[in-house]
């Protein structure tokens, strides 16, 4: 109960933060990626400000054996930087500098009843389901491009 | 850079670190949204209630905004439907295949000196700048 609450609280002033400091405006969005027009620095400062505070945040976290409110620690451990995350940060920046939005500012964003945000959330909830079908595709070609292969070596 | 906001950007980054800070000290876990976002969409039982108690906790505080702040919802800039669809799959595909967004790999990722976030994002500032480039001074949609 207590760990929901804190998720909640942290959503909540996520979404201030968010608000805050501009991201929540496609204006700033793409006025911070208009490198060679009249560029805006502000989203600079978010990140600057955001990961100091995280900086700081890990740094305390690797002292400690467990979480206050959890049994352990779930850390991304991958350190291999392979094509998807390439092509998959590519597309990701292609629409954020297209829409003007990225996955928090979209959601926070559906509390201003606006329209066009909830287009671009539920387009973009196709875009994960679209991404959840064409992975399990890959998985089951290639589960079975190795089923033929080992067919093929009990053969002979 | 008649827009310049760099004290109310500040704040801002430092509360979203505040936030994503208390969710990793208490719970161990990583504040990236897109991920948050996916795991409601196809949901594994294991991480459903943060996920969806955080989620709440964004829409709860854009009302928040919405009442105190309104001004945090003058877009300013709002794309034709269609580009706003493309956009979203688009986010929607692409934070899926590389596992995070602004949130996960640009600020959390970052800050744990991750090479794979410090290169997703390298990565997903100069697409959007390239995009925008475009958009903004090619096709002349500047608004």
């Amino acid at each position: 109960m207590k760990s929901a609450l804190i998720s909640f609280l942290s959503g909540v002033v996520f979404a201030l933060g968010l608000g805050i400091s501009g991201m929540t405006r496609p204006i700033k969005v793409i006025g911070f990626l208009d490198f060679l027009g009249a560029w805006d620095a502000s989203l600079a400062f978010v990140m600057l400000g955001a990961i100091a505070v995280y900086f700081v945040a890990h740094r305390i976290s690797r002292t400690m054996r467990s979480p206050i409110l959890a049994a352990e620690f779930s850390i991304p451990r991958r350190a291999d930087i392979d094509a998807r995350l390439i092509v998959g940060a590519a597309l990701f920046g292609a629409g954020w500098g297209l829409g003007g939005f990225c996955p928090g500012p979209a959601i926070t964003s559906l509390a201003s009843g606006a329209a066009p945000v909830a287009v671009f959330v539920a387009a973009m909830a196709a875009g994960v389901y679209l991404h959840g079908w064409w992975a399990a595709a890959r998985e089951t070609k290639a589960q079975s491009e190795t089923a033929s292969i080992a067919a093929a070596a009990a053969d002979a | 850079m008649h827009n310049f906001t760099p004290i109310a950007s500040l704040a801002g980054g430092i509360l979203i670190g505040l936030s994503a800070s208390a969710m990793l000290l208490m719970e161990g876990k990583i504040a990236g949204i897109s991920g948050i976002f996916a795991g409601l969409l196809r949901p594994a039982k294991r991480d459903l209630l943060w996920k969806a108690c955080f989620a709440a906790g964004l829409i709860a505080g854009g009302l928040l905004l919405k009442i105190a702040l309104p001004t945090a919802f003058d877009f300013g800039i709002v794309r034709p439907y269609g580009a706003l669809i493309a956009a979203g799959l688009l986010v929607g595909f692409g934070t899926r295949l590389g596992n995070g967004c602004t949130s996960g790999h640009g600020v959390c990722g970052i800050s744990r000196l991750s090479a794979r976030s410090i290169v997703a994002t390298c990565i997903f500032i100069a697409s959007g700048a390239i995009v925008v480039y475009l958009v903004n001074h090619t096709l002349g949609g500047a608004q």
